[in-house]
């Protein structure tokens, strides 16, 4: 149970700091919403709402990048980052911490962006709203360690959408086929499936990647 | 073993008798095995780097992945010219195996990135382990994907009627996958022993200075 | 508490430490002393177990609740207060009556009156003296010091010389330093690189 409490307050430390620095979710807000009125001039009329659901997911991966872009720079300023290690506290509480506190801000950014979506585009159902809710798990998770990793090298800034994007074309299958197939549970459960697989493996290797 | 494997080679297509498109299944298919088998060794040798510590099972992981992305590129280059024998072009979205090799290609692309973007030590080898880990889920994953997305991207589907392998072109089959298998396990060793010469002559310079 | 034999470590063909050779005993102070790119950072980051020795025999007799570390960096956010900061080291830490060893620390520090204040406002020297809090927050047993003086202030430095001259004698203490005259009084042990 000391685990969560660790996790919880590792988290709303990270909510605490967005809220005073105010520089993720802003950015990621209008990102995503500046992305879906270039959509509008990019689909040419008549194209139709698959299309549409397409470019959503566009939208939402490259919004997610953005989010886990800023996701570390709080503890690589002044070193934070060697002193969470230090403490005693389970290192994979650092990874959960940061995976829920950048999914939070993915999430907040797709309560505006995806009623936004509706009213310019197409509807969505509940089993579209799911897939987007599992892929956010997904890519959240992933991309909390992928962002670890690429803090620590040269080219931080270039190297993450290199080493997150072949990853996530299993979430984009997922969740374009949970918008738009008539046998939408299949893709949740695929879904589901990439969540669990991908998640109990930064789990387990976030330890290895934060320390020399 | 060179010699073997030139014969193996040469030899292996003459059985075959129906055109290009088929003889170049027998490159392309054991080339693609082996490109797996490469990315699977390198996984194990990864997790063997995090499970023991061991810093020699760093450039075996490397090396295995390094011969995996040149077979995969070989690969989809086999698998184009098959599409354009086929089917008269030189790209398909419509071959499963083809694209799951285009991802993969992506993927460790970005593995090759992350290697040299990260100063050499403990934690370059830690962070290409994990990320190696991550390929080998990717994979299974990544199929199931593509196998689904077929569904909305081509809505239709069509079997593609192969023939039945008769005994021969078995024989042939397994005769140029052992080939390739071969080829592959000789330049891993190849690169590794360069690498390892590479690595004795750098402490050596050192010592001497 | 801390025994080394031959110790190395390297970043792929750097070599930074080679062949270094430690014995601090329990509640002893131990200074390190070497010119600049001598190693003093990395021993002190191998000795906290944040980079682990490429060769050699490495024992330190505290885990990881044990040790406090103070580094070239003061490893808090910039964004939270010092209330904020401590407050989350010490739910890490599980230090048992957080609120009022913190405010205790504040105060022999001279944080109290800053402590609502985000570290992104404070001087160097304030942010050192928070960084000084942290590391002493949960009273290890092992504490590692890397230039503690570095950005100390007058009335910071005299505080920190009365503050090791408590803590020598009671816990192991090893600081790495430029100035190893200054500690030569509480000194038992020295470590020298080259």
């Amino acid at each position: 149970m000391i685990y969560f409490a660790d996790v919880a307050a590792l988290t709303r430390k990270d909510l605490r700091v967005e809220l005073r620095a105010r520089d993720t979710l802003p950015a990621m807000l209008l990102f995503v919403l500046s992305t879906l009125v270039v959509f509008h001039f990019a689909l040419p009329e008549g194209t139709g709402d698959d299309a549409a659901y397409g470019l959503l997911w566009v939208a939402i991966v490259f919004t997610a990048l953005l989010g886990l872009a800023r996701a570390w720079v709080p503890e690589q300023e002044h070193g934070v980052l060697d002193g969470l290690v230090l403490a005693p506290s389970d290192r994979s509480a650092i990874w959960l911490g940061k995976t829920l506190a950048t999914l939070a801000f993915l999430v907040a950014a797709q309560v505006v962006a995806l009623p936004a979506f509706v009213l310019f585009f197409a509807p969505l159902d509940a089993t579209a709203l799911a897939g987007v809710l599992l892929a956010d798990i997904g890519i959240c998770a992933v991309g909390s360690l992928m962002a670890a990793m690429a803090a620590a090298s040269r080219s931080r800034e270039v190297l993450l959408p290199l080493l997150v994007l072949p990853l996530a074309i299993p979430l984009i299958v997922g969740g374009v086929g949970a918008a738009i197939s008539p046998e939408g549970g299949r893709y949740l459960l695929l879904l589901a499936l990439y969540d669990g697989a991908f998640a109990v493996l930064s789990w387990a290797s976030f330890e290895y990647v934060v320390t020399e | 073993m060179g010699l073997a494997l030139i014969l193996a080679l040469i030899v292996a297509p003459e059985d075959a008798d129906q055109g290009i498109s088929q003889r170049i299944f027998y490159i392309h298919v054991p080339i693609a095995l082996t490109a797996y088998f490469c990315f699977g060794l390198g996984a194990w040798k990864a997790l063997l780097l995090l499970w023991r510590g061991d810093e020699r099972n760093d450039l075996e992981s490397y090396v295995a992945i390094h011969q995996g992305t040149i077979f995969g590129a070989l690969t989809l280059i086999t698998g184009s010219i098959w599409a354009r024998a086929s089917w008269g072009v030189w790209w398909t979205w419509s071959s499963n195996q083809l694209v799951l090799f285009l991802v993969l290609f992506l993927f460790y692309c970005a593995y090759f990135m992350l290697r040299f973007s990260l100063e050499e030590g403990a934690r370059r080898a830690r962070s290409s382990a994990v990320y190696a880990l991550f390929g080998v889920v990717l994979i299974p994953i990544s199929f199931l994907a593509i196998r689904l997305a077929d569904d909305f991207i081509h809505p239709t589907v069509f079997v593609r009627e192969g023939p039945q392998m008769t005994g021969t072109m078995f024989a042939t089959f397994c005769l140029s996958w052992a080939a390739v298998t071969l080829l592959a396990y000789v330049l891993y060793r190849v690169e590794l022993a360069g690498k390892r010469l590479d690595a004795d002559l750098r402490e050596l310079r050192e010592v001497l200075q | 508490m801390i025994r080394a034999r031959d110790l190395e470590k390297r970043y792929g063909r750097r070599r930074v430490l080679a062949g270094v050779d430690i014995a601090v005993p329990a509640r002893g102070f131990a200074v390190v002393t070497g010119p600049n790119g001598s190693g003093k950072t990395t021993l002190l980051r191998v000795l906290a177990g944040l980079a682990a020795p490429t060769r050699g025999i490495l024992e330190v007799d505290a885990d990881r609740a044990q040790l406090g570390y103070v580094g070239h960096e003061p490893l808090v956010y910039r964004e939270l207060t010092a209330l904020e900061n401590l407050d989350l080291y010490g739910r890490l830490y599980r230090v048992p009556e957080r609120r009022e060893r913190i405010g205790m620390l504040l105060e022999r520090f001279g944080l109290w009156e800053a402590r609502n204040g985000r570290v992104s406002t404070y001087s160097r020297g304030m942010t050192q003296r928070l960084a000084l809090c942290r590391a002493l927050l949960h009273e290890p047993e092992l504490i590692l010091l890397d230039e503690p003086y570095s950005a100390l202030d007058e009335e910071g430095t005299d505080l920190l010389d009365r503050e090791l001259e408590i803590l020598a004698g009671a816990r192991t203490l090893v600081v790495a330093t430029h100035d190893p005259q200054r500690l030569a009084r509480l000194t038992t042990a020295r470590i020298a690189l080259a």
